[in-house]
């Protein structure tokens, strides 16, 4: 599950990160109010940022300074509503603008060659990592954290030496990388990333500049599995960007993803969900979804899912690819005859269903007078002529 | 011979009382399997299966009274990384965890723990492993194997069965078929099995199915270059049409940063010699392309 940068910045900021003040506002009021608090408290300028879940919203000008409090409302009001990427925006983020003398990278990741966790550093922040990966992989430093003691001081320590930090500021690094590794831990994070890291200058109490390491941005990707320990992440998912039949497939347990396609795919199983879209592909027509019924799918679980299939409007085809082992295919069957004659509208669907209770499924679908196929080439071979044939 | 489980295996199930763990250790006994004791704490001196299979408390006692040598667990996601430590504890070599859905931070130590007591773990998120005709853990249906000497890996479920499935209807049996599991964090790769592979000798040749994310069927093809040239190879690869950045089920699953995706998975095969096949269906047919001969 992704989280907005404000609810990353609060898991931050829980671990002691260094992380500057920010409101979260909805309307060019709120951007108004917010950013006049941040002036009284002497900002010279504020920054404006889209909460979105895509990368690249600086681009798309998602974020943009103001120089005084009605400034930040207009600057607001140019952001809120904007589309990023088919993300219309709703909320942005407010505070205030810091003044930044160099950017870093710093991120954590599970590894899965090392089945560890590392941390990634460069001195090229500011940029996306996958880009400095592809043009300049030697500036990205890395530590894998120890199985089971964690990131050690000295391992932090060397990453920062890396990326040419030193005293004062190497200290810090070293509890912002320890940080970010007790972030993963503490909430089941797949990805813990502050980009920019940034030396920040600012004046101190007695009127001098000092420079020091602040989080100015944060991405943080929750482990889907480790949700259910977390029951407080739950109010981080964000409601406003999850597509609603998104929201009725995870409620019923289905994996679920949304395609351009025109042929709904129903199927047991990750890999061969993937496989049926590919055949699908492979025979001359487009998947209109990946669509993984489960282990063990009973009929409610099948009637969802031929919803979900069925909620698309462009989905000319339907084709479902059952393979029994803790699934049995004649409860599939049923199932689908059963939504089959609630279905709002016509769509031609082909079916297979081979493995456990096979033998039943295949008489409750010819009593049903559904059109069935005994390999997955042929059932994709079958689904793309229907689809062709329902589109002419 | 075989790989992983076989003759030898003596197996005792982790949650055998629970509704997979006793559907599952059915099937398992009823191909032939020697299931030696299951577990279930506080349960220690009863029996299950009807009647067949001594309960015990600890893996550690099914080790010293029944003399199980392989696990295998069903327990759910919260308790399964404990149960995979307890068997390594109890020394037992050989653990297959079908479990789905344990965080993959919990599986960090575990897999250290496995590794420095040179034990294997299989999984977790996995079917698990059939050798046709000795012995059968896990969820793999028995109906879909034959025995035989082309040995088989995979990271799905369902889908080895349609692979493995389509090889014995062509009339190629199986030496062993193992499930590796889909998640990001998983005790044995396919690297580790393609070695386990290459040293039984009574495999002679091997069909590799990856999906999606990670980097393992790469390193996997640059070990076939080097070690299985020989060896008649084939390989399918899903998730050819799957949209970058978006999870496909499976944990693992997932094309991030422009790595992972199917075309350099399958660039990288067929750069090793070995032959990709477009749909499951053709595995056999690459297989004796490749100059296999059952």
């Amino acid at each position: 599950m992704k989280i907005q940068e404000a609810d990353a910045k609060s898991l931050l900021l829980a671990q002691g990160l260094p992380i500057p003040a920010w409101e979260v506002a909805r309307t060019p009021q709120e951007v108004g109010a917010a950013a006049e608090r941040f002036f009284a408290a002497g900002a010279e300028r504020v920054v404006v940022k889209a909460q979105v879940l895509v990368g690249g919203r600086g681009k798309a000008g998602g974020v943009k300074l103001a120089g005084n409090p009605a400034e930040a409302q207009q600057v607001g009001s140019r952001i809120l509503g904007m589309d990023i990427k088919g993300i219309t925006v709703r909320k942005v983020l407010v505070g205030a603008a810091a003044n930044i003398v160099k950017e870093y990278y710093l991120g954590a990741i599970v590894d899965r060659v090392s089945r560890r966790i590392v941390l990634m550093a460069s001195a090229e922040g500011g940029v996306e990592i996958e880009e400095v990966a592809r043009e300049n992989p030697g500036a990205i430093h890395r530590v894998a954290a120890d199985p089971q003691l964690g990131l050690l001081a000295f391992q932090a320590r060397g990453l920062g030496l890396a990326i040419g930090l030193r005293d004062p500021l190497l200290n810090p690094f070293v509890a912002i990388a320890q940080g970010l590794y007790a972030t993963m831990r503490a909430e089941d994070a797949d990805l813990v990333e502050v980009n920019p890291l940034a030396v920040v200058a600012e004046r101190g109490p007695d009127g001098a500049t000092v420079q020091r390491l602040v989080c100015l941005d944060a991405k943080i990707t929750l482990d889907d599995s480790g949700l259910a320990r977390h029951p407080g992440l739950e109010t981080m998912r964000d409601l406003d960007e999850e597509d609603p039949v998104d929201a009725k497939a995870r409620h019923l347990g289905i994996n679920f993803i949304h395609l351009e396609g025109t042929i709904g795919c129903m199927v047991n199983g990750a890999g061969l969900a993937m496989t049926t879209m590919d055949l699908v592909k492979h025979y001359g027509g487009e998947p209109a979804n990946f669509l993984d019924v489960g282990g063990g799918a009973r009929h409610e679980t099948v009637c969802g899912a031929m919803e979900l299939i069925l909620a698309d409007p462009n989905v000319q085809a339907i084709l479902v690819n059952i393979f029994g082992g803790i699934t049995r295919g004649d409860e599939v069957a049923a199932g689908l005859i059963e939504a089959r004659g609630e279905q709002a509208r016509e769509v031609p669907m082909v079916v297979r269903i081979v493995g456990t209770n096979a033998v039943e499924a295949a008489r409750l679908l010819r009593e049903a007078n559904l059109e069935t196929a005994n390999s997955l080439d042929e059932a994709a071979e079958k689904a793309v002529a229907l689809a062709k044939g329902a589109a002419r | 011979m075989s790989i992983l489980v076989g003759l030898d295996t003596r197996l005792v199930v982790q949650g055998i009382t629970g509704r997979e763990g006793e559907f599952h250790t059915r099937a398992s006994i009823a191909y032939g399997t020697k299931v030696v004791a299951g577990t279930r704490p506080g349960k220690g001196g009863q029996f299950a299966i009807d009647g067949t299979v001594p309960i015990f408390n600890t893996v550690a006692e099914a080790v010293l009274h029944a003399g199980a040598n392989t696990s295998v667990i069903y327990i759910p996601a919260a308790g399964a990384p404990d149960a995979i430590l307890e068997a390594v504890e109890a020394g037992i070599k050989t653990i297959i965890c079908i479990t789905e859905g344990i965080p993959a931070l919990d599986m960090i130590p575990v897999v250290e723990a496995v590794r420095r007591a040179d034990a294997r773990l299989i999984g977790p998120n996995c079917p698990g492993a059939t050798s046709p005709g000795r012995a059968k853990v896990g969820i793999i249906p028995a109906s879909v194997h034959k025995q035989g000497r082309a040995g088989v890996v995979s990271r799905s479920g369902t889908l080895t069965y349609e692979a493995v499935q389509a090889m014995t209807d062509a009339g190629i049996g199986q030496s062993t078929c193992v499930g590796i599991g889909g998640d990001p964090i998983i005790g044995t790769t396919f690297l580790d099995v393609l070695k386990l592979f290459h040293d039984d000798p009574e495999t002679d040749a091997i069909v590799m199915i990856g999906e999606i994310g990670g980097s393992a069927e790469e390193e996997a093809a640059a070990y076939a270059a080097e070690n299985l040239r020989g060896v008649p190879m084939a390989a399918f690869i899903a998730g050819r049409t799957a949209p970058p950045g978006r999870r496909m089920g499976h944990a693992g699953a997932i094309i991030s940063g422009g790595s992972g995706t199917a075309a350099g998975k399958i660039a990288a095969l067929e750069a090793a010699g070995i032959r990709v096949a477009d749909s499951p269906t053709q595995l056999p047919g690459l297989l004796l392309e490749a100059g296999y001969r059952p």
